[in-house]
């Protein structure tokens, strides 16, 4: 039973770090950056307070290869950063995936490219999320819209980057990082919080990335924990050693995609609103989902039937639940702080089937709900 | 059926290695090898070789990781040492050794080489140091002396060089040294001070490369190259007993920087003692 | 009886760079179709010097069974 707690003042950044230290992340390395800089400043704060361990890198790439390293050694860990630190670090993020390595990355999103508007609400990471280290690699990518969210999603996070031994974007954004709002945060005891296996698969020894037929993910014992293992971001057979094998090479690389795309069920999570009877559905992410939800209600009560589509999950993109809405609408809205990058997906998944509009907004200013009702209105002619 | 030696430390299945013919790689990583084993043997240390992490980049050094059969990491170009940051910070009771290469340290990780050196966590950091780029087929590194040339260098390079163990004592490591693949003695014992020492350490030992280094620049061949070593790095001993003219253009072989300072991993156990005290008492 | 040792050779790993060859100190050794090998009369005082110096490992003392 959870106790009744009392609401406090957060900020969007602060949630972040308060919902990983609940998660069990006592790791934490970073650089600064706007507008992700609160998130080590709280890291800096905390953590000492929880036994944990906070380190300011030289730069980005060191940060993130500290957190690998932290996390071969067996601690959960986590790094922040903002645009122009998210291009620096997206190698070893491959790193990551490649030696499959839990961890977890927030990219408080600003505006780009380059150091473009430090300062100012952006949405165009996206993209980057997914295709932001090189070679084709698996991607988990969560955003969350309020404080509240971020709190209990950075936990989801770290138990998927821990189930799926691979790093997970936590794809946050200016309005919801610095956005402060009353939470009642959830009572500890009614998380529930992935832990680290302690040790191989069966009869993995010496075969640290052996995966019994059927599943995909290798069990993964720390350093230090008496079975010596390596690690390489080269392509590996099932005994970590580097490999020029093709059919050993296609092995890994058709298990690294599969153990993502086998259980996007699992991974999967969307809000739908208002949705069931709804001939327009408006898809948005993140911070953007306020703006929208506002215009929904206005809409509603105007008499339009609009609902909204918001991936939680943004990578992999919740098609399965998009295609599944297409029979009722007759129009899709896709409102993002960007030049139109979920558009793409949308209109992928999509396919012709319905009519796909796009709303955006690249000057650093937020989308008034005003905006988006006059689109729909246009829209609906 | 290799060595004792070998067949206890390496990943004997993928040996015989990828290195060249008289690559002086396979020497070093002997040494780190025989470094840990007789440290494992002292009672005064009892080394435990399940807390030794190999932690190494990418170029033909950092392959090293793979043979070696330890807990051993292969991270990406230049990383190495900020990965092994990563591990020695998260579990102090783990021994971090860095194996990397001169551009993997100092050109595309230099930056991670001088913060590592500056906070003086207790890593060990050995380098290959051969004067080029093998792996990408000879191109001209951070230490590449200047004049020499290399592919990307074919008029000569007019790079000033470093010398990486001065780099890292200006920076502030606490133990530097430098070793070479003549001095097999010599260098095991520095690569063991290095381990023992609390603090970061940097052994920068001086490999050869015959294939791209040697052959560009008319070393002559592996047996050659190791001539020069001999007859121009000179161990400690030796070295201070040399007249200043003696001296002249030769290299010691052996401890440059030896000095103490908090180490970084004990200062913040301390920190979390101190900050939880504080609540405690609140 | 400790101490007893005995030189090994594994020729399938040795890439013939010659360093063990010229670096010993009683000319023991010898390179065959590139491959080290131990002269018929040789004077080896089993120093070890080859182990230390072969970048292969293909060159080792070992202890004598008894």
């Amino acid at each position: 039973m959870s106790m009744a707690k009392k609401a406090v003042l957060m900020q969007g950044n602060e949630a972040c770090v308060e919902g990983a230290i609940a998660a069990g992340m006592r790791f934490y390395a970073g650089y600064p950056i706007t507008p992700s800089t609160e998130i080590a400043e709280q890291c800096a704060l905390r953590l000492p307070q929880v036994g944990g361990k906070f380190i300011q890198m030289e730069d980005e790439l060191a940060s993130m290869a500290a957190v690998l390293g932290a996390s071969a050694a067996g601690i959960k860990a986590m790094t922040a950063t903002s645009g122009p630190g998210f291009s620096l670090k997206q190698e070893n993020i491959g790193y990551g995936c490649m030696a499959e390595i839990p961890c977890v990355i927030v990219d408080v999103q600003r505006s780009g490219p380059s150091t473009g508007l430090p300062t100012s609400p952006s949405q165009g990471d996206y993209m980057q999320a997914r295709w932001g280290t090189h070679g084709d690699h698996p991607v988990i990518a969560l955003s969350p819209s309020s404080v509240l969210e971020t709190y209990t999603l950075v936990i989801r996070a770290f138990n998927l980057s821990e189930k799926y031994r691979t790093p997970v974007i936590f794809l946050m954004d200016e309005i919801v990082g610095h956005m402060r709002e009353g939470v009642t945060l959830p009572d500890p005891s009614d998380l529930i919080v992935n832990k680290r296996k302690a040790s191989f698969h069966d009869g993995a020894y010496k075969r640290c990335y052996y995966v019994p037929e059927g599943q995909y993910v290798p069990a993964m014992k720390p350093f230090g924990a008496g079975e010596r293992y390596n690690i390489t971001g080269l392509a590996h057979d099932i005994s970590g050693f580097p490999t020029n094998n093709n059919d050993q090479a296609g092995a890994l690389y058709t298990r690294l995609m599969e153990k993502i795309d086998r259980n996007v069920d699992d991974i999967v999570r969307v809000q739908e609103t208002m949705l069931d009877d709804a001939d327009t559905a408006i898809v948005c992410f993140g911070g953007t989902a306020r703006a929208v939800m506002s215009a929904v209600e206005e809409a509603r009560a105007q008499g339009m039937k609009v609902g909204m589509f918001r991936p939680i999950t943004v990578w992999p993109f919740p098609e399965g639940h998009l295609r599944a809405r297409l029979p009722g609408l007759k129009r899709i809205l896709v409102v993002e702080h960007n030049y139109g990058q979920m558009f793409l997906e949308v209109q992928r998944v999509v396919a012709g089937q319905t009519p796909v509009e796009f709303l955006g907004r690249l000057d650093g200013t937020v989308i008034p709900p005003a905006d988006i009702l006059e689109k729909l209105r246009r829209m609906e002619g | 059926m290799p060595s004792e030696l070998i067949h206890e430390f390496m990943r004997i299945d993928h040996l015989p290695h990828i290195w060249c013919p008289g690559c002086g790689n396979g020497v070093i990583m002997r040494d780190v090898a025989v470094a840990i084993q007789e440290l494992m043997d002292d009672p005064e240390v009892k080394l435990n070789r399940e807390k030794v992490v190999i932690v190494s980049g990418i170029g033909c050094s950092s392959r090293a990781a793979g043979y070696m059969d330890f807990n051993s990491i292969h991270t990406t170009h230049g990383r190495a040492i900020a990965f092994a940051t990563g591990i020695k910070f998260a579990k102090p009771e783990l021994e971090v050794i860095v194996l990397t290469g001169d551009g993997d340290c100092s050109a595309i990780g230099g930056n991670h080489l001088i913060h590592a050196a500056r906070r003086n966590m207790g890593l060990t950091v050995v380098t290959f140091n051969n004067d080029i780029y093998g792996m990408t087929g000879g191109q001209y590194s951070p230490t590449t002396p200047a004049g020499d040339k290399a592919t990307t260098a074919p008029y000569g390079s007019l790079d000033r060089p470093f010398d990486i163990a001065q780099l890292a004592a200006g920076a502030g490591a606490t133990f530097t040294a430098r070793g070479s693949v003549y001095h097999v003695r010599e260098t095991i014992d520095l690569i063991k001070q290095g381990i023992r020492h609390k603090g970061f350490s940097l052994i920068d030992v001086y490999s050869v490369c015959p294939t791209y280094y040697g052959r560009k620049n008319h070393k002559g061949g592996p047996v050659e190259m190791l001539r020069w070593q001999k007859e121009n790095m000179v161990p400690t001993a030796r070295y201070y007993a040399m007249s200043e003219e003696q001296k002249a253009g030769k290299l010691l072989v052996g401890t440059l920087t030896h000095s103490e300072y908090p180490e970084y991993t004990d200062e913040y156990d301390k920190l979390v003692k101190r900050v939880q005290a504080e609540m405690a008492g609140r | 009886m400790a101490g007893k040792k005995k030189l090994v050779l594994d020729t399938s790993w040795c890439k013939g760079c010659g360093i063990c060859v010229a670096f010993c100190p009683k000319n023991a050794l010898e390179l065959v179709e590139e491959r080290v090998h131990l002269k018929p009369d040789n004077e080896c005082v089993l120093c070890g010097l080859c182990e230390m110096r072969c970048p292969d490992y293909a060159i080792w003392l070992e202890d004598l069974e008894e």
